[in-house]
């Protein structure tokens, strides 16, 4: 793989951009591999890539039944952020968020991380003492947060009415290291990576069963036909119900629809990322200027990837009380994912019942962040059987009564 | 926007009228329970891509619970019928099994 560099743009420009490789191979299936992943998103990706990169295992398939990317990974609003409440969360999260930081430069591919800073506004007394909490437990596990005033809030966000006449902005919890990346780069660059490696990204192929003999993973059956495999990884966010269920297992997970906007794009107006949970609302603004809006989840079950209007609507009413120079806005795009919700709204990194055979999911509403750390976890879990960083995730947590509840940190957890 | 109609008043009610409720037909498994059994009700959840059944609640209308039998890939409504059963009644049965012939859902087809 040839790297790219300000040389190679120089070099490019001289022979009339002839030189450019395809950044990823697209191989035929082989009849086996030691390790096959289901679901080329951000998470799948980074599995497979931390499998080869830090534990040696570079006989891996990346199975997508559409394009690479083209899941959540492809339609979040790419907030990234490590405030989390609990130990365990703040343990992966902030491995994550430091991994984002050098991420470019590891994988020579321009991922676009932007540390801009990440407000989470306290809008109800309820939210002062939570955050306030969550600062308190931020500064025990190490991860650098800050609990700031109204006024702290006002000199960041210039364009916030803090003194709206329904929510108030009563203060914040500041990060100021968290903040967005090219989430389609992410995906890009994971899948350059794991490519150069020798590892296999086979798109528009559907997984449709898993093959076990004697209660051991044995392969997959696909639209491109059967690949056997030593171990299965399943990391297909939304439709990990239906996996699961071809593997022939439950899981505490259901699916819905969650939704995001863009307007048209207008002058830099907000450096800041802001999230609002007491509203269901946040809002950061792009690189192109436009201003990128998402809010809260349906209520049932769906997988059509397209959401409820009303959910757009009450999210746009209560960003405008919040923002009123964005009431004249237009919205360009509007789109939804499948999410897969956990009870406690956190996610499932675990063996299953079926031997030799993984799942990552349930990272719902705010898995984006979470992928760097996510992927090597999920690649040391795979490798050795154990990981320090998934150990409190698996699926076992549920009957033994150790949650890992986010959904009081953070109501909606982008 | 899903419409649903309510079995209890008869009006077809638009989703911001009605609450969801979650997966119908649970079987609300107490203390003495075994413990997969208890852990299962707690947490474990049907996740179908297709036909499911739902409880819902027309909470802004006349307040009542009822189920929904849907298909949660094109959001088609197969019927609603009452709350006070514990399975989906032989008629809205029938209608599912013309429209998704084969439909399954944990052990009723
Ligand atoms: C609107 C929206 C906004 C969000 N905002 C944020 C945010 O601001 N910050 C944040 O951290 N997170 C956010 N998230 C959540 C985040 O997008 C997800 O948690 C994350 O992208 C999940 O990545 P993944 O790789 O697990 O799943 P995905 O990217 O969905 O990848 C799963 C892949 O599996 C494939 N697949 C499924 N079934 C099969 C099969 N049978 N065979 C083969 N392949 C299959 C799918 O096609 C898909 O490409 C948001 C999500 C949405 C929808
Ligand atoms: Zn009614």
């Amino acid at each position: 793989m040839k790297r790219y560099s300000a040389f190679a743009i120089a070099r490019e420009a001289l022979r009339h951009h002839s030189g450019w490789q395809r950044a990823w191979r697209s191989p035929e299936p082989k009849s086996r591999y030691d390790v096959v992943i289901v679901g080329a998103g951000g998470h799948g990706l980074a599995t497979a890539y931390y499998l080869g990169r830090r534990f040696g295992i570079k006989n891996v398939a990346v199975i997508e039944k559409g394009w690479l990317g083209g899941g959540n990974t492809g339609r979040n609003t790419t907030i990234i952020r490590s405030n989390y409440l609990q130990d365990p969360s703040a343990a992966i999260y902030e491995k994550s968020r430091s991994l984002y930081e050098t991420l470019s430069q590891e994988l020579n591919y321009n991922i676009m991380f932007s540390p801009r800073g990440v407000i989470m506004l306290a809008q109800t007394h309820h939210e002062v003492r939570g955050y306030q909490r969550t600062a308190h437990a931020n500064a025990l596990q190490g991860v650098t947060t800050e609990f700031i005033s109204p006024r702290r809030v006002k000199e960041l966000v210039p364009i916030i009415n803090i003194d709206g006449p329904r929510y108030p902005v009563l203060g914040g919890l500041w990060q100021a290291r968290g903040g967005t990346a090219r989430h389609d780069a992410v995906a890009w660059g994971y899948a350059r990576a794991c490519s150069d490696m020798g590892m296999d990204i086979i798109q528009q192929c559907e997984v449709t069963g898993i093959r076990q003999t004697d209660g051991k993973v044995t392969g997959v059956s696909t639209t491109r036909g059967e690949i056997g495999c030593d171990k299965l990884g399943l990391v297909v966010a939304g439709h990990s119900g239906v996996l699961a269920d071809m593997a022939g297992f439950r899981l505490p997970v259901e699916s819905v629809a969650l939704q995001a906007l863009v307007s048209e794009p207008i002058k830099p107006c907000m450096d800041v990322v802001v999230m609002a949970n007491t509203v269901h609302g946040y809002m950061s603004q792009s690189d192109k200027g436009e201003m990128v809006i998402g809010g809260g989840a349906d209520g049932y079950n769906n997988y059509t990837q397209r959401g409820s209007f009303h959910h757009i609507e009450e999210t746009v009413r209560a960003l405008i009380e919040t923002f009123p120079m964005i009431s004249r806005l237009k919205m360009l795009r509007q789109w939804g994912g499948i999410v897969d919700m956990t009870g406690d709204r956190s996610p499932i990194l675990s063996r299953t019942p079926l031997d030799g055979c993984f799942i990552n999911c349930g990272w719902g509403t705010g898995g984006f962040k979470a992928i760097p750390g996510s992927g090597y976890g999920m690649a040391e879990l795979m490798a050795k059987g154990y990981s320090p960083l998934t150990d409190a995730f698996g699926l076992e947590r549920f009957r033994e009564g150790r949650f890992i509840d986010e959904s009081v940190a953070a109501g909606v957890a982008h | 926007m899903l419409t649903l109609r309510c079995p209890v008043c008869g009006i077809d009610a638009d989703e911001t009228e009605l609450s969801p409720g979650g997966e119908a037909h649970l079987t609300r498994f107490g203390p003495d329970a075994s413990d997969d059994d208890f852990h299962d009700y707690l947490f474990t959840r049907e996740n179908p891509r297709g036909v499911h059944f739902e409880r819902w609640r027309h909470s802004y209308g006349c307040g009542k619970w009822f189920h929904a039998a849907r298909c949660t890939v094109t959001l088609e409504v197969f019927g609603t019928y009452s709350a006070q059963t514990t399975e989906p009644p032989a008629g809205i049965r029938a209608v599912i099994a013309e429209k998704r012939p084969g439909w399954s859902w944990r052990g009723l087809s």
